[in-house]
């Protein structure tokens, strides 16, 4: 599989990540080798095999609908960058 | 007494009889930290007024008659366990300066119990690596060579143990980052059953994947750390409701009648002779123990590094999403708008490697590639998974080496990311499955670097893997070597 | 200009399809994955913490009344609740998502192949709408621009609040099935006392995809996803403009565009939220903080068993058991407060000796309905209370006072209270039964209107019905109507 410019551009603009032309020609040609190696897979039948997301087999566990809690805005306020009379402050949206 | 390199159990006994203060064995690892980690650079943020603190408190507590086996044992904790008012940074620019309000479950578990924090170790960049090279706080150097890494990504955590920085440490391992340190360094690792230990407040890599686990210098160390480590945490989801054995206990489990595998796929070209040879040594060993070695086939071993490569950067992909400069980590200066605030902080805020992660993980899951690579992925996750089970109706335990060769150079695979993932080879099956895998010092090559062995069991059967680790080390030195 | 489309030229040979995307915020106590506070107006920021805000290393842990809630739901709309269903997680960078994805249901939602009824107009039968499926998935928080120099400001208070999307087929055809459909589904919550449904709030929104076609044509065409529709009324205006709009469109030899529009109440029209849009891939995989969720019948059986009757049941119950009609049934269980509002009325008349449930409903829909809709009053606020209505009316029943007397006192009740047969004692309002004032009443009319009774005999039927309401004037309306009627008869008949 081979990646092209075109691809990772699009990809960078999905994970928010800035490409430089320098970069988006590394991102192609690492990405590609690596996506090369990945298709070892299509070599291996899986017809009918039940896809794995979870490492174990459990319930999801159910808590109960109780309010537990205290007013942590400042401590959470201070980990950021910008904030304002409470709220985190970004740069204008524009919807 | 060199309390460097004391066992824990050693230590805990000295600190009992108050022949030895708990401030006393603190200040010690810190004056070696000052004057060995300026080399090392295992540590990230030493916490030395945090530590005497603690120490302080264990001693009370020590007088008092209520110790548990770890209050006032020193330990090293990797930086991506969320430690409250002490800066947790994940070895990223991107949480350079984050100080999390709150605590893991893991490391509140160990304070609980007595146990003092040193400081925080280096390790890849958000745990994406197997050299310590993605450090945004450089690379952690081979205790027993400074040219070569330590391993990773919790190098910190193993050049610390290896080096007598610490009584022992807390790693994580998603693929291999506690085993394959641990092999490289000489230590022992053991990453245990996933869900044994609680992931709340460990900064996620691959949440399907990580699991933490203990880095000492003898499996009975590990074995008190995993202790009190494990057990059911109603803050994660994924923590198995099951009751935690005496690990201690079950530590002096006799060898004889023990079945260990020998999966013919782990002794293929590629493998270091050096390292074949330890492991071999190490088969013949548990032999003379009493356990009957079977060689057996876990036929689709060599689909784990692709299988693997899509799947921990897909979850990657999405666990680093919230790294956007709003609520916290790095916000690059003056965006003009939005987007560019998303795009520059998360480029100015991430390493090479992570950033090439997150495209491969974005890229997997992308419409129209989702089904060609992330569920074919989780198909063939199935299919390993299948294997190992079937390998266990045959046998208690796996016994695969635990890398393919010795500590590398600093440099040597960094600039190729497919050379690098395959050094990951032995050790991310285990993780796809969800299994424990024990990592043992098991010899030296002909440069003096420690080789591992790497023991996989049946899941939560961490008790398993302890008796027969910790029988080899009584009839093995590997593990009481220590690096000049 | 809400259901009447034929009246714009041409649109006729066309019809609308519409499908509705519902997000119901659930009532629970705590958020869905961690123990915030729900409630609104605290604030900003104080009711979150580190596993809503989305800190590294934290984790999501399942409220359990979220899964009974969605269960419930599932069961009212006769959907299939999924045994196994999972979560996913939904990826798109914004301010107000602070993992940087949503928490949601993908693949596997937890409720399938549901479906309302509804009546859009009483003279046809019901209609079924499909209900494709019900998913659960956390809400995000809120961003505010307006009167912020050069930034906006982001919320998380609203963070982690438990949302079920409840997403129609495209059997919708018009705005006011739309409506209907609405109003049906906002009542099924409202009983299930999952979701406040209010849409004004926010609490129960709604978005419109809407398409036309022409008629006979099987194939759907273009939608476009209208949001920001914050009452039922905005939802059917939105949707009619939106079918004139691609009509037009399709009229003038153009293409209708895939794309979300917001809709503005003020302007009565939506703009394009293009741009916005082009770069969504939402990459959804299922969310590895969470194991599947398996849902035992045993526990659907249990939470079926702790549910309240639903309106359609309730409807069918009131025709038979007081013999009301489809109509007035379908009225009072519109909400749960009314219909049990209706009940204890005419329970309480019965107490009283004097039942009259048909009375009862109409009083209840008609007069105080009307009345409370005036003042915009929910049923809840109703400043008559069920004893006083329900005395009303049974005075009606016995016959001490007339209907129209009633409404006097009505009237009397609602602005000043009191008891109504006090007020009807105090005002001398008992109704005259005594046959010999109404007699002299009848007979001074006879003499007054003599031209109008030589047209009853004449045959003219219909006079009758002047002169006994010249009686009733004459007597301030307090004369037994049935005891006016027959003594006017047997005077007219008598003289013959
Ligand atoms: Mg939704
Ligand atoms: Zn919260």
């Amino acid at each position: 599989m081979s990646i092209d410019a075109q691809t990772v551009k699009h990809v960078a603009t999905l994970a928010r990540l800035q490409a430089s032309p320098t970069e988006v020609e590394a991102y192609a040609e690492q990405l590609s080798r690596i996506l090369t190696l990945m298709e070892t897979l299509n070599s291996l039948p899986t017809e009918g095999v039940m896809p794995m997301s979870h490492a174990v087999d459990i319930p999801i566990p159910e808590r109960d609908d109780v309010v537990c809690h205290t007013d942590q805005r400042e401590a959470l306020l201070a980990c950021a960058a910008d904030t304002d009379q409470g709220h985190f402050r970004v740069p204008k949206i524009i919807e | 007494m060199d309390l460097s390199h004391i066992s824990l159990t050693d230590a805990a006994e000295l600190l009992r009889s108050r022949s030895l203060s708990a401030v006393e064995l603190t200040r010690h690892f810190l004056n070696r930290i000052e004057t060995t980690d300026p080399t090392l650079n295992a540590f990230i943020t030493v916490d030395a007024a945090g530590a005497l603190a603690a120490a302080e408190a264990a001693d009370l507590r020590l007088a008092q008659g209520q110790a548990t086996p770890l209050t006032g044992i020193p330990l090293a904790i990797k930086d991506l366990f969320c430690t409250q008012g002490l800066r947790t940074t994940c070895a990223s620019k991107m949480l350079q300066h984050f100080v999390p309000p709150y605590e893991s479950t893991v490391t509140r578990r160990l304070k609980a119990a007595g146990a003092v924090v040193l400081g925080k170790t280096n390790m890849d960049e958000f745990a994406m690596g197997s050299s310590n090279e993605t450090s945004f706080f450089g690379p952690v150097r081979n205790p027993w060579d400074h040219d070569r890494t330590p391993g990773g990504s919790s190098g910190g955590s193993a050049a610390a143990t290896a080096a007598g920085l610490c009584l022992a440490a807390i790693g994580t391992d998603t693929g291999g980052s506690i085993r394959q340190p641990a092999a490289l360094t000489g230590t022992t690792g053991l990453k245990p059953t996933y869900g044994r230990v609680s992931r709340y407040g460990m900064i996620a890599f691959a949440s399907s994947l990580d699991q933490a686990g203990p880095m000492t210098r003898s499996v009975a160390d590990a074995a008190t750390l995993l202790q009190a480590m494990a057990g059911h945490d109603p803050l994660d989801s994924t923590s198995i409701d099951a009751p935690v054995p005496d690990y201690q206990s079950g530590l002096t489990t006799s060898m004889r009648g023990m079945r260990i595998g020998i999966p013919a796929e782990y002794f293929a070209d590629g493998l270091a002779d050096s390292v074949r040879r330890g492991v071999e040594q190490a088969m013949e060993t548990f032999r003379s123990l009493g356990a009957q070695c079977l060689s057996l086939s876990l036929p689709s071993t060599a689909y784990a590094i692709p299988t693997y490569y899509i799947i921990a950067p897909a979850e990657a992909s999405s666990n680093l999403a919230r790294y956007d400069g709003i609520r916290f980590g790095h916000r690059c200066a003056d965006p003009q708008d939005l987007q560019e605030m998303y795009a520059r902080s998360r480029s100015e805020g991430f390493g090479a490697e992570v950033k090439r992660r997150i495209m491969l993980g974005t890229y997997v899951l992308s419409s129209g590639y989702y089904d060609a690579y992330y569920r074919k992925a989780q198909k063939v996750r199935r299919l390993i998974a299948d294997d190992f089970q079937s390998a266990f109706t045959q046998v208690d335990l796996l016994l695969t080496p635990t890398t393919p060769e010795t500590a590398f150079r600093i440099g040597e695979k960094n600039s190729d990311p497919v050379q690098m993932y395959l050094s990951d080879i032995f050790t991310i099956n285990v993780n796809l499955a969800g299994l424990p895998g024990l990592s043992l010092p098991c010899g030296f090559d002909e440069n003096n670097l420690p080789v591992g062995v790497q023991l996989i069991g049946r899941p939560l059967q961490e008790a398993t893997l302890l008796a027969a680790g910790h029988a080899f080390q009584q009839v093995t030195d590997w593990h009481l070597r220590r690096p000049s | 200009m809400s259901q009447d489309m034929s009246s714009f030229a041409g649109t006729d040979r066309y019809e609308i399809v519409v499908g509705l995307e519902v997000h119901a915020q659930m009532r629970t106590q705590s958020k869905i994955f961690c123990g915030c506070p729900t409630r609104f107006g605290a604030a900003a920021n104080t009711q979150i913490c580190p596993v809503c805000a989305a800190f590294p290393g934290v984790l999501p842990v399942l409220n359990r009344e979220v899964v009974n809630m969605a269960i419930k739901t599932g069961l009212a709309i006769h959907g299939q609740v999924r045994l196994l269903s999972e979560f996913s997680r939904k990826n798109y960078f914004y301010p107000d998502l602070p993992a940087g994805y949503q928490i949601s249901q993908y693949e596997l939602p937890i409720v399938e192949h549901g479906h309302l009824l509804i009546t859009p107009t009483a003279d046809l039968p019901p209609k079924r709408i499909g209900i494709t499926r019900i998913h659960i998935e956390v809400d995000a928080g809120k961003s505010m621009h307006e009167g912020i120099q050069g930034a906006s400001w982001v919320d998380l208070n609203r963070t982690g609040t438990p949302l079920m999307e409840i997403v129609s087929e495209p059997d919708l055809r018009s705005a006011l099935e739309a409506g209907e459909y609405l109003k049906k589904l906002r009542a099924i919550v409202r009983y299930l006392g999952v979701c406040d449904g209010n849409m004004e709030e926010g609490s129960f929104r709604c978005d419109a995809n809407v398409s036309v076609r022409l008629r006979g044509e099987s194939r759907l065409g273009t939608r476009c996803e209208l949001k920001n529709l914050n009452s039922i009324r905005n939802v059917m205006r939105a949707i009619d403009y939106e079918a004139v709009r691609q009509i037009d469109l399709i009229e003038s030899g153009e293409r209708v565009i895939q794309e979300s529009r917001l809709w503005n109440a003020d302007l009565n029209s939506s703009r394009s939220m293009r741009g916005k849009e082009d770069a969504h891939d939402y990459r959804y995989f299922p969310e590895p903080d969470l194991p599947p969720l398996r849902i035992s019948a045993a526990r659907i059986e249990s939470v079926a068993a702790s549910m309240p009757e639903l309106p359609d049941a309730k409807a069918t119950r009131l025709q038979t058991e007081y013999q009301l009609s489809e109509y007035d049934a379908g009225v009072l269980t519109a909400s749960q407060a009314l219909a049990d509002y209706f009940e204890a009325v005419a329970r309480y008349t019965a107490e009283l000796g004097h039942p009259n449930p048909k009375m009862a409903a109409n009083w209840v829909i008609g007069e105080l309905g009307g009345r409370l809709n005036k003042d915009n009053l929910e049923i809840q606020q109703s400043p008559i209370s069920v004893q006083q209505l329900g005395k009303l009316v049974a005075m009606i029943q016995q016959g001490v006072i007339s209907g129209k007397i009633a409404k006097e006192i009505f009237e009397t009740l609602f602005t000043d209270g009191g008891d109504p047969q006090h007020i009807v004692e105090q005002k001398g309002l008992q109704q005259v039964t005594d046959s010999a004032a109404i007699e002299e009443a009848v007979e001074q009319v006879l003499a007054t209107y003599p031209e109008d009774v030589a047209q009853y005999r004449a045959g003219k039927g219909k006079v009758l019905g002047f002169l006994v309401g010249q009686i009733m004037k004459a007597t301030q309306g307090k004369a037994n109507p049935a005891l006016v009627n027959q003594l006017l008869r047997a005077k007219l008949d008598k003289r013959l």
